[in-house]
């Protein structure tokens, strides 16, 4: 007996219905995508993506070439030549990030003692030929004066956390 | 009567089932599987040599790359190790912290396995809901440590910040607003503990869900029961460990017999299956995920109402917080030794295990003293599962291979190391 109702369950199809019942929900509820590139989800201010150099208020570039990111990243993606300015101050001549190389760990910005390397929260960068890997100095300044606003503000949100 | 030869075959690397980079020589009489050589190598990285070039700290990241679906668990060995050598023992707020995130690691990777198994094995759907609850997984990781996967997040002492007490939040634009807005932004109104709590509480529902798909589904059970049977002894034979060795019915688990962290403190039961195939080991992963939900419901509630460091305050070994940095010219002193040379830990060797995703994940360090490691060795449980491939599938038909890798939860990151 048991056996004649398990092969007449069985041929129902009852599992696989049940199953089907959880994706037709699925079919009548809303969305869980969204519309990549008009709409973007949400973002934490902790983002670590391209990087930038920041400057002062007063437009000096706060880099110091300490070389400490040079030393600390664990990639070797950093290399940074430097010279003392006519004012007396040491300052870079060369601040090179191979993004290739680089694995976004976030030690450079942990270790700049004055704030200047940081990583910022874009992800949506690329490149049309590989010697394009390469950030110069001057287009991470660009970098960093453009989103100089969203960049201060991820850390000021965060500087309690430091 | 001549010979009949069995015929030879290529599987991968790449293949979309074999998982990343398995190439796996199949020698058939038929349909039939004579034998199965695993070749490995394709992802080899030199993880290990690359620790032993660098000071200890700058390896965490890449520890993050061994084992890519369970992220902060291998950083958890790692740190461990150090830890271990060093003498030190972070806050318990930050083992706390380390407990969760290691149970939602454990959730992260236990949605990929069942996602890219159903896939494999003909179960399509399944894979897109473990794909939408696995993105809230990688928000929560992007809120903590600010990387989606690879976090860099656990140091040696602590974890390197605390948990943020607001969460990123959708914005309006022409698709969502009004209530899709608030839909959307439901979970995400408080801090990132509420955040947490709000989808472990939701979570076993969603299992649920997985299950109906899954659980008694003919197709399922037929592609599955009595597939790669493993009998205990063999398994502890061969070194298996995690749900491999669970499914076979050994009571094994690190977090209860050698608990690190907090697991001491938190309420969790141990799933066992009873036959030692594919269907048991996915029973024992999918009830590892209602697991996994109450053991981070348990932390989240301790995190709330124990506020405090995520950091051991020894200037030797942890780097001072920014505001000390620039304060103190002492502090600075140390800032600029950490991030350049490092520091040096004392002779000896040590080796920490954690119960990852897929098993035993353990680091074996060797100091002689430096300020990197002399030598280290990451033990990685796919190896070992992996290199039982042969027994398991011998016997069976091509397509059971599939199920077969499917069920060891391979990941070549860790493998190939």
């Amino acid at each position: 007996m048991q056996a004649v109702t398990r092969y007449l369950r069985s041929l129902m199809l009852l599992e696989l219905l049940r199953g089907l019942s959880v994706t037709l929900r699925y079919f009548f509820r809303p969305k869980f995508t969204v519309r990549y590139p008009e709409e973007k989800t949400p973002k934490s201010n902790r983002f670590r993506g391209l990087h930038a150099l920041r400057r002062y208020p007063n437009g000096e570039e706060r880099c110091i070439a300490c070389k400490l990111c040079e030393a600390v990243c664990p990639a070797l993606a950093i290399t940074i030549e430097s010279t003392q300015r006519e004012d007396g101050t040491r300052r870079t001549t060369r601040y090179d990030i191979d993004l290739f190389k680089c694995i976004y760990c976030g030690f450079c910005e942990e270790s700049c003692p004055v704030d200047s390397i940081v990583e910022t929260d874009i992800h949506e960068f690329h490149m049309e030929q590989r010697s394009e890997s390469i950030v110069t100095k001057p287009q991470l300044l660009a970098i960093g004066d453009r989103f100089e606003a969203q960049i201060a503000a991820n850390r000021e949100r965060d500087a309690a956390y430091r | 009567m001549s010979e009949i030869r069995s015929y030879t075959m290529n599987f991968g690397p790449q293949h979309p089932a074999a998982h990343g980079v398995l190439r796996l020589v199949l020698e058939l009489d038929g349909e039939t599987v004579v034998r199965a050589d695993p070749h490995i190598g394709l992802l080899h990285r030199a993880t290990e040599k690359l620790a032993e070039s660098k000071p200890f700290n700058q390896t965490i990241g890449y520890m993050d790359r061994l084992d890519y679906m369970s992220m902060m668990c291998n950083e958890h060995a790692y740190v461990r190790a150090i830890e271990q050598l060093l003498g030190i023992e972070p806050p318990v707020r930050a083992q706390y912290i380390r407990t969760l995130y290691d149970e939602i690691t454990r959730i992260s990777n236990h949605l990929l396995w069942i996602g890219s198994n159903g896939l494999d094995l003909g179960a399509m759907t399944l894979f897109l809901y473990a794909f939408r609850e696995r993105e809230m997984i990688m928000d929560m990781y992007e809120a903590a440590s600010g990387a989606r996967m690879h976090a860099t997040y656990y140091r040696p002492g602590g974890v390197y910040r605390d948990l943020p007490d607001r969460m990123p939040r959708y914005r309006e634009s022409p698709w969502t607003k009004g209530k899709d807005l608030q839909r959307r932004n439901e979970w995400r109104e408080g801090s990132l503990l509420d955040f947490i709590e709000a989808f472990a509480t939701d979570f076993p529902s969603r299992v649920d869900e997985y299950e109906t798909l899954l659980t008694d589904n003919r197709i399922w059970k037929q592609r599955t029961v009595n597939i790669g049977v493993v009998p205990p002894e063999r398994a502890l034979q061969l070194g298996f460990t995690g749900p491999m060795l669970r499914g076979s019915g050994v009571e094994w688990d690190l977090r209860k017999m050698q608990p690190y962290a907090m697991y001491e403190h938190v309420d969790f039961d141990v799933p066992v299956g009873a036959h030692g195939d594919c269907y048991d080991r996915y029973l024992v992963r999918v009830e590892e995920l209602r697991q996994s939900a109450r053991i981070i419901l348990q932390c989240v509630d301790w995190l709330r109402a124990n506020p405090g460091h995520v950091m051991l305050k020894n200037f030797k070994v942890i780097p001072p917080t920014r505001e000390e940095m620039k304060d103190d010219m002492e502090a600075l002193i140390h800032h600029f030794k950490l991030f350049t040379e490092g520091y040096c830990v004392p002779r000896g060797e040590t080796y920490a295990a954690v119960e990852a995703p897929k098993g035993e994940f353990g680091c074996y360090l060797v100091s002689d003293g430096a300020n990197k490691p002399f030598r280290a060795h990451f033990r990685a449980p796919g190896f070992a599962h992996l290199s039982a491939m042969d027994e398991m599938v011998q016997g069976h038909m091509l397509a059971d291979v599939v199920a077969v890798i499917g069920s060891m939860d391979i990941v070549f990151g860790e493998i190939d190391r």
